[in-house]
């Protein structure tokens, strides 16, 4: 398989990267070259093969259904670029 | 006091317990000697001088009352992926500008509880995306080694003055450094270069495709990828979580299994730690290997490989069997689809962790004309090329109607690839040698490496099939090449067994000894 020029825009779209069209471009060689690459997987027979969830076999683990943690507000906003009452300030989302 | 850069950990240790040097002494060679070589090397992209002066201050009180603890006064690097409170941590990305954690990863934290000191944090691939250091939005780590050739010297008949040395004439050889500048292999590009040019006396590194390895062979160093689950996720930024690890990159065996056993716990914030106790790794090396069975996979003789890298393994072959080891051939027959697997895993895991970096928590911030043009902005201008490659190839495989024919079909490889070693060690093999690397360091900004992304890939051959199975995988070094750089072997090993890869190591490093750079910077 291999992508086309729309797909890589659609793809930067998903992804929520700018691209230029030369940007794209360029993405759309490099992309094809990994997919290309990749591509050999199809020769793999994988029938009856899981596909893998867990590479070491453990049990999930679970704690207690109680606060551990919280009231550090400050904290979690002091790295954001806009703040105002700990709260993130973005661009108005909603007319 | 410079020359106290040169100490292992053990035998620092040794000399701070016994009250031959101080931690601030040790600290502040160590602060002198990066200050000297930063400016040519790259290593660090943070240097926290004030914060490695007050924890070494406070390691001599402890020492003085014989309270020190396992690493205490040790000074380490620190790989910039790990979050370290109140101090730069980025990923060495853009998109994290001026970052500072209010946390502490569970594995630094291990560190400092056991008395390290931190010296500052080190350079890296963005996102620990690559095997050459130069995708750093801090600029490439340079590789303390380079290459040299042997040139015949004539030597002139000379007389020297009164009681002065006469030659005879006659030649010599003498080996001469080329300038050109190699890269440290990455993505731990920073961790390997500062251990291997006496800036740190070990680091922390991570390891998502062979990031501790690759480098680590690149510069003569030693470095293990710990067992998944070994070591506590917990605060290191994540790039590709079912395959990410971190462990040490050290400058001897002994250093490294000092190093994994204090960064290695259990951790409740960690729901892939694993429950088990983490053994005393120091404790094997030294121990005969007799009756050992090494298996040696005949997939990792692949087209193209220098003879210098089999002349290499087969070496490290006759080490073993010298040692009493018994060698059997093995196959491990997916090991051909173990990169272009990893190659839709780790993007569509970092496509996912990175949607996180929107502008909005923390760092960059570009603004736009409303929230999806300031997050598409934001990300365009904070990632660098290979990241958004990786971000792209992500979003693709995983997006509607690709996912059954790239991801749920790589996931299944993955099952083979790790069955294909589960065979052989029900079989009795105890562990696995292969080459670390299919080449030595190349030059800085490689031309054939710029144009095809897949050439640079194949960088991890070797050392891709352990993260996707999930083993302990280390990197020692074996030898020098004919133009003098160091090239690396790589053990692999059972599930949590890294003990028999420290005692392994230690045999093929007594067998080949230690390497040093020449200094030139």
């Amino acid at each position: 398989m291999s992508v086309d020029l729309q797909t890589v825009k659609r793809v930067a779209r998903l992804a929520r990267i700018a691209v230029s069209e030369e940007d794209a471009e360029r993405m759309t060689g490099e992309l094809n070259a990994i997919l290309g690459f990749v591509e050999q997987l199809n020769e793999v027979d994988v029938s009856g093969v899981e596909p893998m969830t867990s590479v070491t076999p453990m049990e999930m683990k679970k704690r207690r259904d109680v606060v551990t943690d919280g009231g550090k507000a400050a904290d979690i906003v002091a790295n954001a670029p806009a703040t105002e009452e700990n709260f993130f300030l973005v661009p108005k989302v909603v007319e | 006091m410079s020359d106290l850069t040169q100490l292992t950990i053990s035998r620092a240790r040794a000399k701070l317990r016994g009250k031959e040097i101080t931690a601030t002494e040790i600290t502040e060679a160590y602060l002198l000697a990066i200050d000297r070589a930063n400016p040519a090397l790259n290593a660090y992209v943070a240097v926290t001088g004030d914060k490695a002066r007050d924890m070494a201050k406070a390691s001599d009180a402890r020492l003085v009352k014989g309270e020190g603890g396992a690493l205490e006064g040790i000074p380490l690097g620190i790989k910039d992926l790990f979050g370290t409170e109140g101090v730069h941590t980025q990923a060495c990305s853009h998109v994290l500008d001026g970052f500072k954690p209010r946390y502490e990863s569970t594995v630094t934290s291990n560190l400092w509880a056991d008395g390290a000191v931190m010296l500052g944090k080190l350079n890296m691939d963005e996102f620990a995306m690559g095997s050459s250091n130069e995708t750093s939005y801090y600029g490439p780590v340079i590789n303390p080694w380079r290459r040299s050739r042997l040139d015949t010297v004539v030597m002139p008949t000379t007389h020297q003055g009164d009681g002065g040395f006469v030659s005879a004439g006659g030649t010599r050889t003498e080996r001469s450094l080329d300038n050109a500048q190699l890269v440290p292999g990455g993505s731990s590009g920073g961790s390997a270069t500062a251990v291997s040019a006496f800036l740190c006396a070990g680091a922390t590194a991570t390891d998502t495709g062979g990031s501790i390895r690759q480098p680590a062979a690149f510069t003569g160093t030693v470095g293990i990828k710990p067992t998944y689950g070994r070591c506590s996720r917990w605060g290191i930024v994540a790039f590709a979580s079912s395959l990410d690890q971190a462990g040490p990159i050290a400058r001897d065996v002994r250093d490294a299994a000092i190093l994994l056993k204090s960064m290695a716990s259990v951790d409740p914030k960690d729901t892939t730690s694993v429950d088990r106790p983490v053994p005393d790794y120091e404790a094997v090396i030294g121990k005969p290997i007799k009756g050992m069975k090494v298996g040696i996979p005949r997939e990792y003789r692949v087209d193209g490989m220098p003879e210098e890298i089999e002349a290499l393994w087969q070496k490290g072959i006759a080490w073993l069997k010298d040692a009493g080891a018994e060698i059997v051939d093995i196959s491990l027959p997916h090991t051909k689809y173990a990169l272009p697997a990893y190659y839709i895993v780790a993007p569509a895991e970092a496509s996912s962790n990175l949607a996180r970096y929107d502008g909005v928590r923390y760092g960059l911030r570009v603004p736009g004309k409303d929230i999806v043009d300031m997050y598409e902005k934001t990300r365009a201008a904070g990632f660098g090329r290979e990241v958004k490659r990786r971000i792209m190839i992500g979003t693709y495989v995983l997006s509607a109607g690709y996912y059954d024919a790239y991801y749920l079909q790589a996931q299944k490889v993955r099952n083979l690839i790790k069955r294909d070693f589960e065979t052989v060690f029900a079989a009795g093999v105890d562990v696995i040698l292969t080459p670390a690397t299919p080449s030595a360091a190349f030059g800085i900004a490689d031309e054939d490496m710029a144009a095809d992304p897949v050439k640079m890939y194949l960088n991890d051959i070797f050392t891709v099939t352990v993260n996707m199975a999930g083993l302990p995988g280390i990197a020692v070094p074996a030898g020098l090449d004919s133009k003098g750089l160091p090239l690396g072997l790589q053990l692999i090993g059972r599930p949590f067994d890294e003990e028999t890869l420290f005692q392994t190591a230690a045999v093929i490093e007594q067998a080949a000894g230690t390497f040093q750079p020449e200094k030139w910077w």
